[in-house]
């Protein structure tokens, strides 16, 4: 009695070792879930691939001289020193404009406006402008600014790249504000404070660090930007800190120097390459932990 | 406070409160501005090409700055393939990773593996692009390229695609490096829908005897489908409009080809080329107008992919 209760349950769930179904099902699962593993594998060795590479022809370039010469004349010596101030001149300018504007932009769309018409439509634009070809913005810069004042400008640079990133930082504000639970805020406005009281004092409050992590994030993500740059900054192979002429930038003189056939020009872009890529993943990292901080 | 120095601050409160709300309304505004703007600024620089040309621009291959003769079909078809080559790629790689990532990755790992997935897209795509020329470009043409040309190269029908001369760059290459490009986007949203699965359909599941496989097929797949599309969208609109990555390997040649292994050129490698030497106004626009093609392209896109995940959301939130 026990034993064809056993066989009939084993056939009724066709759980037995013999059935044909039930093998050709656990072959398939094994192999989907090893393809699975082996993907993952395909992505880690690609990472770490290009990061050694990076690392072994960057660290060869990097020296001194990287940082206090300027960029060379083809086929000499040199460094990057012009580049290496200029990146951070338009990046600072850039996140200089975007800051502001980002968060008053997210603000809006937390408290203020939630769900009007004119912050569902800007929430979307915000979310597609997230992802919006680089080179486009550039081109866009150069007809308004570039065309109109007849030279390139490390503001016009500075524009493009303050213009990718506000998406990020209103994204970033957005989300954050929509963590502050209600209560804080009706408990501020039950003291009396006016709404931008309650805003800048205690919501916002509640949640700089996120706010902060989203300027970090900007911050990475215009760091490595080297398409918008070319029609807006475009480059100098002298120093120059003039913000209304043509400026030396990373991006731009590593793409300018790795396309082109002289060996120290390519040793250079390997070392620039090897700076931008250290500055944007350290500054991912800085994000993510100050990111986990606030939340719990 | 008498109360009639307390209407005066209510008054007062509410005019701040106003210009509150005003200032913050002025910068959300701005980001809708900027976008009109694009789109503004680009059709008013490429209105030269297209009141003289016409949609004749976008069937004609040819590109001779010298004679003045414009056509964008070559870049754009160029923009295109390279993109469904790396969703080919990218999109059956980044399902494989999410898998992993929320089925079988073992708790310990669980986050430092997810951080290494985000980090490969955090790497400037300029990296991606003197990799794929120095590194990448030669290997692939010394190994896996002849071998590809002799095998798949001889089959029916699909051979001409990998026929060629194994020079490393061209449209495939810059493809490939595309696809490794958009495998940490896809895989990030991936990863992220299919933790909205709710646990007890996938128990469900489970208690009826299915595989992992079964349950992530036909429970977690069918449950998040509009997110998956919605992230697969993302990775595409991130693969037309790169310039970098792409710039270095394509080849930069105005040429239509099925043959996947010659050199060809995209949207942004054409713009990223030749704008800063283009200084006819006819030249001019006709760049203008293919940047104003690869943003409507990807805006279409990138509408789409919102479209999608916010439907996902909406289930999500009627759920609770």
């Amino acid at each position: 009695m026990s034993t064809t209760h056993t066989n009939r349950h084993a056939a009724a769930s066709g759980a037995s070792p013999d059935n044909p179904i039930y093998r050709r099902r656990v072959w398939v699962n094994r192999f989907n879930l090893a393809m699975s593993i082996g993907t993952m594998a395909f992505g880690m060795v690609f990472l770490l691939w290009i990061l050694a590479v990076l690392f072994s022809k960057g660290f060869a370039a990097v020296g001194t001289a990287m940082f206090t010469q300027m960029t060379p004349p083809p086929g000499s010596d040199g460094g990057l020193a012009n580049a290496i101030v200029g990146s951070l001149i338009i990046v600072g300018a850039a996140i200089f404009i975007a800051t502001p504007i980002g968060i008053l932009a997210g603000i809006y769309l937390a408290e203020v406006g939630r769900e009007s018409k004119i912050a569902k439509v800007t929430r979307f634009i915000n979310d597609i402008l997230l992802s919006a070809p680089s080179i486009v913005i550039g081109l866009f810069v150069y007809t308004v600014i570039v065309a109109n004042v007849k030279h390139y400008s490390a503001w016009a640079g500075a524009v493009a790249l303050a213009i990718i990133a506000v998406p990020v930082i209103v994204r970033q504000t957005e989300n954050m504000l929509q963590l502050v639970p209600n209560s804080l805020r009706e408990a501020a406005v039950a003291l009396g404070a006016p709404q931008w009281r309650v805003v800048l004092m205690v919501t916002l409050r509640a949640v700089k660090g996120g706010v902060v992590t989203g300027v970090l994030l900007a911050l990475a993500r215009i760091a490595g930007e080297t398409a918008p740059l070319l029609f807006t900054a475009l480059n100098n192979q002298f120093w120059s800190t003039d913000l209304n002429a043509p400026m030396a930038n990373l991006p731009v003189v590593i793409f300018q120097f790795a396309m082109s056939p002289y060996e120290e020009w390519q040793r250079l872009a390997w070392g620039g390459a090897l700076l931008i890529t250290l500055a944007v993943l350290l500054l991912n990292i800085i994000a993510r932990t100050l990111f986990r901080q606030t939340k719990h | 406070m008498t109360p009639d120095a307390a209407d005066k601050r209510d008054n007062s409160f509410a005019l701040q409160d106003k210009l509150f709300a005003g200032t913050t309304q002025f910068f959300a505004l701005l980001v809708l501005v900027t976008l009109l703007g694009i789109i503004g600024s680009l059709f008013a620089g490429a209105w030269q090409t297209l009141s003289q040309t016409g949609p004749g621009f976008f069937a004609s291959d040819s590109w001779d700055p010298v004679r003045k003769a414009f056509g964008g079909l070559a870049p754009i078809w160029g923009t295109l393939i390279t993109a469904t080559i790396a969703l080919l790629v990218g999109v059956p790689v980044s399902f494989g990773i999410a898998v992993f990532l929320t089925e079988m990755c073992p708790p310990v790992l669980k986050r430092p593996l997810g951080t290494a997935v985000e980090l490969l897209a955090a790497i400037p795509s300029i990296i991606y692009g003197m990799w794929g020329l120095f590194v990448f470009a030669p290997l692939f043409a010394e190994t896996l390229q002849p071998l590809m040309i002799s095998t798949l190269g001889k089959l029916p029908l699909v051979g001409i695609l990998f026929q060629g001369t194994p020079m490393g760059f061209g449209v495939f290459t810059a493809g490939l490096i595309l696809a490794v490009m958009i495998i940490p986007f896809i895989a990030a949203v991936m990863r992220d829908v299919f933790e909205t699965t709710p646990p007890i359909l996938k128990e469900s599941a489970y208690g009826l005897g299915a595989t992992t496989w079964e349950v992530v097929w036909n429970v977690v797949l069918p449950y998040t489908k509009a997110g998956v599309i919605g992230g697969i969208m993302l990775g595409l609109g991130r693969a037309l409009g790169e310039t970098m990555a792409v710039t270095f390997v394509i080849g930069n040649a105005y040429n239509i080809s099925a043959q996947l292994f010659e050199p060809g050129n995209s949207i942004a490698s054409a713009l990223a080329n030749e704008f800063n030497e283009a200084s006819d106004p006819a030249h001019l626009s006709a760049l203008i107008t293919l940047g104003l093609t690869l943003f409507v392209l990807s805006f279409i896109v990138l509408a789409a992919s919102r479209l999608m995940l916010a439907k996902l959301s909406a289930k999500e939130g009627k759920r609770t």
